[in-house]
């Protein structure tokens, strides 16, 4: 059962600018898919149409009926005038959830995230790390069943980022969610998903797929291992040869 | 006590002032018309404090009243402006035409058109003061984070709720910033009309008082009033802080000491 379907969607601005060839692409319940590419290759583009933020200029994109979609940004985007627990709430006020359902949603995501004992701290106290996951635990408090992610760990040190990496795989897990996932990092893409999706520049277009099916548990193991680097390679290579076609397209 | 250094300097630079100018005055023996000494004010201060502090009182209330008109209208102003572009366009050129005309130039009409004399100085100092409300929260109830106006988008929030939760509080510390400027410029403004309007004979302000003084040629009477009017629009400028420390207290920039922020 596919959870968003993509039919020759494309995007090209009013100013002519093409950024995004006609893209086909189907995502499975439960599927982890990562977009990967370099900056302006449309893959935030193509996020935020399966969001509903943006309309395809033709093609279609279409979401399963019944779906729950939460979308995660690149920053963590809260308010700093609220409290973390009223910053996580803000979905469910907006949705017209209340009352006691609604406070045990909001202790149920932070805790998810590890933020409990932060609830009542502003954002400002918090750390990029625990910023980025109260913004996780708000995209949680809706009980979602498809989440977008637009680069949501790229302003992060990297140990923090495979700290969140891994907490983002059990909650995925623990929730039986469906991922669409943006991000530039090879090692990230091939760590978190079941498929990846290359995309080049110039014009921001889908390239390649490739199917990642370690043999092994996704640990810190997983991201020493030699099949870890085989799997990266064949990415680098895609996005590598991607990228020579533009840059001879341009010469 | 961290308030109470940081404001020594300030303290310190004030009393060297006003210990030279007193010196000046006695070792020089300049004639109290031409230049009256600190004490003699101080001590007019006290002696004149009935007809003074009557008029403090006359020139605090017509500050406050135009500043509370200028909040007022200036809020619903910009609230109208951000409804609507097109709105915006239509009024603001005359809302820059309202702060570019010299209120000295309109006062005499708005004085001889309004028969109340209070009302007519409120109106003159609102006038005066309404801009920065206008141009500040109309510039803050715009400035919303992008990513946070995506979230509200795609949880279908009202215009209302967009307005009330996201909006206003991205506004405020706009808007506190404009109050700061509106709370000088309505005391500006209360003296400036009262002047225009003292020669007319209706007022009974601290504007008034100077006029009279300077007839009189009673200088340190009318040091006295400017003292006032100094004292009242520093403790104003101290007021409008504090109140914006309360309001915006714990989340934002310009309120939060160095080193407290996230690093």
């Amino acid at each position: 059962m596919s959870v968003v379907e993509i039919r020759a969607a494309e995007k090209t601005y009013s100013n002519g600018v093409r950024a995004l060839l006609p893209v086909d692409l189907t995502v499975g319940a439960g599927e982890f898919v990562t977009l990967l590419g370099p900056s302006g290759c449309g893959k935030s583009t193509l996020l935020n149409m399966v969001a509903g933020l943006l309309a395809p200029s033709a093609g279609s994109v279409r979401v399963a009926d019944g779906q729950r979609v939460s979308f995660v940004f690149q920053e963590a985007t809260l308010m700093p005038w609220a409290r973390v627990a009223d910053n996580v709430r803000l979905p469910l006020d907006l949705t017209g959830v209340g009352g006691e359902a609604a406070s045990q949603r909001v202790n149920e995501a932070l805790r998810l995230v590890g933020l409990e004992k932060f609830a009542q701290a502003r954002p400002r106290e918090l750390s990029g790390g625990m910023q980025m996951r109260a913004s996780i635990a708000r995209s949680l408090v809706t009980e979602p069943s498809l989440l977008l992610m637009d680069e949501p760990f790229g302003a992060l040190d990297e140990i923090t980022r495979n700290r969140l990496d891994d907490e983002l795989l059990r909650l995925r897990r623990e929730r039986n969610l469906t991922v669409l996932f943006v991000t530039h990092s090879i090692h990230e893409a091939v760590y978190l998903s079941d498929r990846v999706i290359v995309m080049a520049v110039r014009p921001g277009r889908v390239v390649d797929e490739i199917a990642v099916v370690p043999s092994v548990a996704r640990s810190d193991a997983f991201r020493v291992s030699t099949e870890f680097a085989a799997i990266a390679k064949r990415l680098q290579d895609a996005l590598l040869a991607a990228s020579s076609h533009a840059d001879e397209a341009l010469a | 006590m961290k308030t109470l250094r940081r404001a020594l300097p300030a303290f310190v630079v004030g009393a060297v002032l006003l210990a030279t100018w007193q010196g000046w005055v006695t070792t020089f023996d300049i004639p109290p018309f031409l230049v009256p000494s600190p004490l003699l004010v101080l001590k007019t201060l006290v002696n004149d404090w009935p007809v003074l502090g009557g008029a403090l009182l006359v020139t605090l209330k017509v500050t406050f009243l135009s500043l509370l008109c200028a909040v007022v209208l200036g809020v619903a102003v910009a609230f109208a402006f951000v409804q609507s572009r097109w709105i915006e366009s239509a009024f603001f050129p005359y809302a820059v035409l309202l702060q570019v005309t010299p209120i000295v130039a309109i006062a005499p009409l708005i004085i001889i058109w309004v028969q109340s004399p209070t009302l007519s100085l409120v109106i003159c100092a609102t006038i005066v003061a309404i801009f920065p409300v206008i141009a500040n929260t109309t510039l803050g109830l715009r400035s919303v984070n992008p990513g946070l106006a995506n979230l509200f988008r795609m949880h279908r929030a009202s215009r209302w709720q967009t307005l009330i939760r996201l909006r206003v509080p991205s506004a405020l510390p706009y808007f506190f910033g404009g109050l700061r400027i509106a709370s000088g410029l309505a005391l500006i403004g209360a003296v400036v009309a009262e002047f225009v309007a003292g020669t007319g004979g209706t007022g009974t302000g601290l504007a008034y008082q100077i006029l009279q003084a300077g007839y009189q040629l009673n200088i340190p009477r009318m040091f006295a009033a400017l003292a006032l009017i100094a004292a009242t629009g520093v403790l104003l400028f101290l007021l409008m802080g504090a109140l914006s420390r309360w309001a915006l207290g714990g989340w934002h920039e310009s309120v939060l000491r160095p080193g407290e922020g996230s690093g």
